[in-house]
């Protein structure tokens, strides 16, 4: 290294020896034009152009993450607070002993350094201690969330029901069979089977009072695209208008019908 | 580039000598980003998270400065550990100064560095040389969209975080972003990133206000204005003063906020003019 030190010493030498003769700031004509002009002139071009192709993939690449639905952890604050409050520290990430959760990175459809998971690749399993939360320095997961069971990371839709076994008439019944909160969040509902006339249909049935949205149905499902899945909640949960209100619902906490009992007309018939 | 030029009164120093603290400061650099590898590498869990907030040994927290200041700004009031997290990084860089975290610690440093080094061996001397007060702008910028938005968005392209992130967690596509610094630096404008823009830097170098470790230009009288530390300084207005300004009895004592304390400067300073020195309240000082 020492004579390599020596050897571009001198380099140097001489190029201050040039510059000394030429001018003042060691203008560029005077020695390595050529390299130089390359570089300065056409450097920024080719950065710009670079830039702009590299823009275009990432816009291509974050339209392409779509096809796969982000979830956030369990005890997520809601999307808005939680992106001003999560560091990007990925201690969360650490702590999931089922590597289910991931930082994003630039072109996942989520910020970039927020803690993510995809249902079908790696589903929550729903630790009772909830590890990811405890470890959460910044209140981005909040640590008022301590059952799990209460968690809305999102919510399970049955999205496809022209290829789910269970209405095609089969006894599949995975998603049911995985549900961590079974019988309650996934319900089996029969129906008779229309198609064969003589059989039943159990299909399964979403309760969104229940789901955790810990994908566990989706991971499960045996289709090769599976057909139940989990969206965030704000996806897809509707809403009442707030002013509705459902008659039988009014009549159970009044204890009596709302409105007095109906007038009776007397019936009449023609000819009468 | 950096090699020194050698004078003739004073002894030839050791070859080794011209690059001390830049040895140590690539230490320091490595071991930093290897804390952080040793856990998902080898199961070693040292250190959690990255440079935006990490856990040590699973008890003491730490938040970057610039990440505190934008939770604050969108959140209001931070939680606890994120807000004593980043007691312990002002108590650090208040100590060893605010931009010891740009040249000790921050990984976009070596990136930056190779790019200023590649300049001055490819002699590429143009660029933009915006004013560096720029990245104050910019740190207020970024504050005033997080409380514009409610969210982090400066952390959607923090080049810092997404450097640091990127390694330790695998995600790299979001190095893109440097690699977009480090042409930035080397075609467009020379310390452009470090020296100009970055608000993490700015952030940081607010600590330096108060703190201790300082480089002294101690021995200037001997300076023959060679030039080299000017140089290889990242932020060469600040040597100025100290250095030159005997005359108008300015101390020696480099107080520019934005000197980094790279040390850079110590090693290719052939006469030995400058040292590390403690400054300690009471204006003493205590050599290195």
């Amino acid at each position: 290294m020492g004579t390599d030190g020596e050897k571009s010493g001198e380099q140097q030498r001489t190029r201050k020896g040039v510059i000394k003769k030429g001018g003042e700031k060691g203008d560029s004509w005077l020695s390595g034009l050529t390299r130089r002009e390359l570089l300065q002139e056409s450097g920024g071009r080719m950065v710009k152009l670079a830039l702009a192709g590299l823009l275009l993939w990432l816009h291509v690449r974050s339209s392409e993450a779509k096809t796969s639905v982000t979830l956030r952890p369990p005890g997520a604050l809601p999307e808005k607070e939680f992106l001003g409050a999560c560091l990007r520290c990925g201690l969360c990430v650490r702590a999931c002993p089922y590597n289910t959760l991931e930082l994003a990175d630039v072109g996942n459809g989520v910020a970039t350094g927020t803690p993510f998971f995809r249902a079908r690749n790696i589903p929550c399993e729903m630790c009772q201690d909830i590890p990811c939360v405890k470890a959460c320095p910044s209140g981005a997961l909040n640590p008022s969330l301590q059952d799990i069971t209460k968690a809305r990371m999102g919510l399970a839709v049955l999205a496809d029901q022209e290829n789910c076994l269970a209405f095609l008439g089969m006894r599949c019944e995975v998603c049911f069979q995985v549900c961590p909160v079974m019988q309650k969040a996934i319900r089996l509902e029969m129906r008779p089977n229309t198609r064969s006339g003589s059989h039943a249909l159990f299909l399964p049935v979403v309760d969104s009072a229940h789901c955790t949205g810990c994908g566990k149905c989706e991971k499960g499902c045996v289709l090769t695209e599976a057909a139940i899945r989990v969206f965030p909640r704000e996806l897809v949960k509707g809403e009442l208008g707030s002013h509705y209100r459902l008659g039988w619902k009014e009549k159970e906490k009044a204890g009596a019908p709302l409105v007095p009992e109906l007038m009776h007309f007397p019936v009449r018939r023609p000819g009468e | 580039m950096l090699t020194p030029h050698h004078s003739a009164t004073e002894p030839q120093r050791a070859w080794w000598r011209f690059y001390q603290w830049l040895f140590w400061r690539r230490l320091s650099q490595m071991l930093v980003l290897l804390l952080f590898l040793l856990g998902p590498w080898a199961g070693i869990w040292i250190i959690q998270g990255n440079l935006s907030a990490s856990l040590i040994l699973e008890t003491l927290p730490m938040t970057d400065l610039l990440l505190f200041a934008q939770v604050v700004a969108a959140q209001g009031v931070p939680a606890l550990q994120v807000a004593l997290g980043v007691l312990l990084v002002v108590g650090v860089y208040g100590v060893l100064g605010g931009r010891f975290f740009c040249a000790w610690v921050c990984p976009v440093n070596m990136v930056t560095d190779l790019a200023s080094w590649l300049r001055r061996r490819m002699g590429i001397t143009k660029g933009w040389r915006g004013s560096r007060s720029i990245r104050f702008g910019v740190l207020v910028l970024v504050l005033l969209l997080a409380a514009g938005s409610g969210t982090l968005l400066w952390e959607w392209i923090n080049p810092v975080a997404l450097l640091h992130r990127g390694v330790i967690f695998g995600l790299w596509l979001g190095l893109l972003v440097v690699l977009g610094i480090f042409f930035f630096d080397l075609l467009v404008s020379p310390h452009g990133w470090c020296g100009r823009l970055c608000p993490t830097g700015a952030a940081y170098s607010l600590l330096s206000h108060v703190s201790l470790l300082r480089v002294d230009a101690a021995r200037r009288e001997v300076c023959t204005d060679c030039r080299e530390c000017y140089k290889v300084c990242p932020e060469p207005q600040v040597i100025d003063l100290p250095l030159r300004g005997a005359e108008r009895g300015i101390g020696p004592t480099i107080t520019d906020v934005q000197c980094t304390n790279c040390g850079r400067c110590i090693d290719v300073c052939p006469e030995d003019v400058y040292q590390f020195a403690f400054h300690l309240p009471n204006k003493s000082r205590v050599a290195l």
